[in-house]
């Protein structure tokens, strides 16, 4: 591989950045050596592995692993591959295991923490020199694991920063959506939505704080929400619960600038500070009561009048808090990437909420959404047009200011001053190569 | 007025037709004022909404995928997809005030130089009404629900 020099490629405070973060195959495979060893990502959320034994496979970049409940009730991800031949041990999407993994090519079986169980026929490894390799350890464990209120990250590499320090304050987005619960709990509801994009994943990262593309992207879909209904309803018809989703995204320029956009170090930031378009869903009946009686009046308003847009987490995931939903950018190749949207129920509040989370997760991001589509052909449109040899930067600039990043910080509300966070963090650990880790 | 059980195999295959013939407008027509259109996300899903679908467009919705279309600003659809509707011959499960059908599809979508198949089963409630047989609703199971899929645009 050649050599990448990231001075040639993120300008100063990344207010340009140059086409081949987006094209080349070579700095997508630094990336998985890189952003995706030395970060902490989201694998999972450990609803999903209820019981002992409870899997779920996915992938941190593009290492597969195994999310699973162990025997002593702790969430365990391991590298999915048996170590003698390298098969992976599951490949359902979730399921359980028992009390162990049994690979199916050979028998070799392994506890859920990942280390050896049994070997058939075990003798005839005696005075090989077995017991040094890496196959005797058993299966490869990620030992950097953090169980944040249910949601589950890892770090591949042994060194790096604390979760503490990594995520600082932007963990309140996550507090925010658990909050919700009157319970303090969240649940996954379903398989997520699954939707192929033939371009890089850091296009749709970018996309997910782009407050200047709603309302000309979604036109065609969320206008002709708008002019629909225009036709047929006054100010006072109660709008349905679609209408109510999807009119905001219609919302002008100036409204998406006054709600601002706050950012975090380690390119963390969201969308939506003092509003968003999730702002005027109207009221369940039941659920106010239900946090006051959880949390006080005092906190049970602050917690509800909290309703940021997106929350981008530092390499590749999003929540929205306010509609409980996430959305994973999984890495593929340079120009293809995976996203998965999941939805969680608010436990102990109204199925009302589950129902609007469910309908909007299949409105705005199936593989069968008019709002999809619309974005999937911005995206890959940029993923050919960025071929032009004539100029090859990727343009940033909106609201840059030097020195605009560092701590906690709010932001007007149409600077790209997220997307510059993301590739000013994303240019520091392109820059860490570290071949150690994930129990090598 | 009833209807023979050749009456609604005809109007399974004419829904179909109108939808590859891009007839989008009339096909809305088929539909009641409280007719649903429904893809499940997961195979053999029963529940409609505390749990994510790829689909499940009421007529509202139904109307404004329809209107998209055609929209000036609608870039996803230049230039326009195509699609194509192979069907086995519909099986009526319910001859009644209301009638179900079941049908197997090949479908296929193409636009530019991508094409792909969605293979499945459309499950038909059908009601008789004053201008006709009309779709209460229309659900499509596909083989693959879960996959990771491209875009889906035009209508399975
Ligand atoms: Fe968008």
């Amino acid at each position: 591989m050649s050599e990448i020099n990231l001075d040639d490629l993120v300008k100063p405070g990344a207010s340009e950045v140059h086409r081949d973060v987006f094209l080349c195959q070579d700095v997508f495979a630094q990336e998985m050596k890189t952003v995706f060893r030395n970060t902490w990502v989201y694998v999972g959320h450990d609803s999903q592995a209820p019981n002992k034994g409870d899997f779920t496979t996915t992938a941190i970049g593009t290492q597969p692993v195994i999310m699973v409940r162990h025997t002593d009730n702790t969430i365990q991800v391991l590298l999915n591959r048996c170590p003698h031949k390298g098969v992976q041990l599951v490949n359902d999407p979730s399921g359980s295991t028992g009390r162990f993994f049994r690979c199916p090519y050979h028998a070799w079986s392994f506890k859920t923490d990942g280390s050896p169980l049994g070997i058939p026929f075990k003798k005839g490894y005696e005075d090989t020199g077995f017991d040094t390799s890496c196959a005797k350890k058993g299966m490869c464990k990620v030992a950097n694991v953090k169980n944040y209120r249910g949601f589950i990250f890892a770090r591949l590499s042994e060194e790096g920063e604390s979760f503490e320090d990594f995520f600082s304050g932007s963990l309140s987005s996550i507090d925010n959506m658990i909050d919700r619960s009157p319970e303090g709990r969240l649940e996954i509801v379903g398989p997520p939505l699954r939707y192929l994009h033939h371009c890089n994943w850091k296009m749709l990262v970018d996309n997910q704080t782009d407050t200047c593309h709603p309302m000309i992207a979604h036109e065609s879909s969320a206008g002709t929400v708008t002019k629909i209904w225009n036709a047929v309803a006054n100010e006072d018809t109660p709008k349905p619960m679609v209408v109510e989703l999807v009119l905001p995204f219609m919302s002008s320029y100036e409204t998406f600038e006054k709600m601002g956009i706050r950012t975090w170090d380690h390119g963390h930031g969201h969308t939506g500070v003092s509003w968003s378009i999730h702002s005027e869903y109207s009221d369940v009946e039941g659920y106010f009561s239900a946090m006051i009686e959880a949390y006080g009046k005092e906190r049970a308003e602050e917690i509800i009048a909290e309703t940021r847009h997106n929350t981008c987490y530092f390499p590749n995931m999003m929540v929205k808090g306010a509609i409980q939903t996430l959305r994973l950018f999984k890495p593929i190749a340079a120009d293809k990437t995976i996203v998965e949207s999941w939805i969680f129920k608010l436990v102990g509040a109204p199925d009302t909420f589950l129902k609007r989370t469910a309908m909007y997760n299949r409105i705005i991001n199936a593989p069968t959404s008019i709002v999809g589509h619309d974005d999937l052909e911005m995206y890959e449109r940029a993923q050919e047009g960025l071929k032009t040899d004539a100029n090859p930067w990727v343009n940033m600039q909106r609201h840059y200011r030097e020195d605009e990043l560092g701590g906690e910080r709010v932001h007007p509300g149409t600077s790209e001053v997220q997307m510059r966070n993301h590739y000013v963090s994303w240019a520091k650990y392109m820059g860490q190569i570290n071949e150690k880790g994930a129990g090598s | 007025m009833s209807v023979s059980e050749n009456d609604i195999i005809d109007f399974i295959y004419a829904e179909a037709a109108l939808l590859d013939e891009h007839k989008f407008g009339d096909w809305l027509e088929l539909f009641t004022d409280d007719g649903v259109y429904w893809m499940p996300l997961e195979f053999g899903q029963t529940e409609e909404h505390l749990t994510t679908s790829l689909m499940y467009e009421d007529k509202l919705l139904l109307t404004v995928r329809v209107e998209r279309l055609s929209g000036e600003r609608t870039f996803s659809q230049r230039p326009k997809s195509r699609c194509h509707h192979i069907l086995q011959r519909p099986q009526i499960l319910e001859m009644g005030e209301i009638i179900k059908t079941k049908t197997a599809f090949h479908y296929t979508e193409t636009r530019l130089d991508e094409q792909f198949f969605l293979v499945g089963w459309a499950e038909h409630v059908l009601r008789q009404t004053d201008t006709g047989l009309k779709i209460v609703r229309k659900q499509v199971n596909l083989i693959n629900p879960e996959s990771a899929h491209r875009n889906i645009q035009l209508f399975v």
